[in-house]
């Protein structure tokens, strides 16, 4: 069925307000879309890695979630859920089990791209019937804005700060979505808040629904470790899709689609210029970062649309 | 053996009191806990400029923005709204204002 946002609100909320995530986070915002996506009638067992999400959503005595949650530990979520998963494939077969039961691992980037990055691949090659979602904001928010390997370069985080000694993060970003598409799993895609929340609501329906392992890599802004003001976490998400720093596209049995290509590709400045923790790069002097920072774009854009064919 | 979640949790509170495993059986129950006094500003819906296209329903990180049966936006949920001000600048109609709390 098409997407309309207007059925779409109609759906049973399942992550319920309390938890104790910040004003404006990303992240909540991405998991509400993506649960959305859930038939009313399922059932859905959900796990995360440990992170903002899961620290906040879940302390007890108080639990956001509507569905069953299981708290997990850092390394372990894509292994916790495919276990889950693979006991009620057994207990379905027994009968003890009625009804359909959709199993969902959410991870921030820091659980994905670094912690959890070999649970979630011995998940994803298993072929469980399973969902992995990361969240990513591009550094560990958690425990106060250290860099992982999903922080973009020129990033200015508490392990790697902007100064005259290093020039913020020096290392590029891991490209965690080709990573999992070569693990040749039924459907993987990259995705983001926009618009009337279409491109994720789509791709969420498609990854639950399709039987087999899915990977959902989603942009999920961090107000605090990306320093902008709150009420900015829409346009934050459509500069990152219009400058192609944050590309939406899908695999969908090893078949590449961008999903979105702007018919005015921004400079990348102007996704930049919005947060604090790229301020240096507008230095006198660090042009260079800027020009370095649109070539590693340019070069993944150009590599995207020639995998697409 | 059931034993009965306390909620409050303080100082004395005894290993009896904490369910085995720390197990939740109440779903959703995050409910019962405001977050409506973390606001600064706070928003306010201005109805007649509203035309209930409902693009501030799904940028909300709070679940805020109730829906009824019919589709359509509500008052906000001020028990939990953290007056983040997403909702008032995806609004194409200028129907949500944020103002002091």
């Amino acid at each position: 069925m098409a997407y309309n946002l207007k059925e779409a609100v109609k759906r049973p909320e399942r992550l319920t307000g309390g938890h104790r995530m910040c004003a404006g986070c990303g992240a909540p915002v991405v998991v509400r879309t993506i649960l959305r996506a859930i038939k009313p009638e399922d059932h859905a067992v959900i796990g995360s890695a440990t992170g903002c999400l899961e620290v906040s959503t879940c302390l007890y005595p108080y639990t956001a979630w509507k569905d069953s949650f299981i708290h997990s530990a850092f390394e372990n979520a894509g292994a916790t859920i495919s276990g889950a998963e693979a006991a009620y494939n057994v207990m379905k077969k027994k009968g003890k089990i009625k009804g359909d039961i959709k199993f969902i691992a959410f991870g921030g980037d820091g659980g994905t791209y670094d912690i959890g990055l070999q649970s979630l691949s011995g998940a994803m090659e298993r072929g469980h019937d399973m969902v992995y979602v990361c969240y990513d904001n591009g550094a560990y928010m958690n425990t106060g804005i250290q860099r992982s390997s999903a922080t973009p370069t020129f990033a200015d985080t508490t392990t790697s700060p902007a100064g005259s000694v290093i020039p913020g993060k020096t290392q590029l970003k891991k490209d965690l979505t080709l990573i999992m598409a070569n693990h040749n799993i039924p459907y993987v895609a990259q995705s983001a808040p926009i618009g009337n929340f279409k491109d994720l609501h789509e791709k969420a329906e498609k990854a639950i629904y399709t039987p087999g392992a899915a990977f959902l890599n989603v942009m999920a802004p961090c107000p605090r470790g990306w320093r902008y003001d709150t009420p900015m976490l829409m346009q934050i998400c459509k500069l990152a899709v219009d400058t192609c720093i944050w590309p939406l596209f899908e695999v969908e049995n090893g078949k590449y689609k961008v999903n979105y290509k702007p018919k005015n590709k921004l400079p990348v400045e102007e996704f930049l210029k919005v947060q604090g923790r790229f301020r240096h790069m507008f230095k006198k002097g660090n042009e260079w970062m800027i020009e370095k920072f649109q070539k590693d774009i340019d070069e993944k854009w150009e590599m995207l649309l020639k995998l697409e064919g | 053996m059931r034993r009965k979640l306390k909620l409050s949790l303080d100082s004395d509170v005894t290993w009896k009191e904490i369910s085995p495993g720390g197990v939740i059986s109440e779903a959703g129950n995050a409910e019962k806990f405001k977050t409506g006094d973390w606001r600064s500003i706070r928003p306010v819906w201005i109805v007649e400029k509203c035309t209930q296209c409902m693009l501030c329903f799904p940028v909300c990180p709070d679940s805020s923005i109730p829906v009824d049966a019919e589709g359509k936006r509500t008052e906000f949920d001020f028990d939990h709204c953290k007056g983040c001000g997403v909702c008032a600048q995806v609004c194409p109609f200028d129907a949500i204002e944020m103002t002091e709390n």
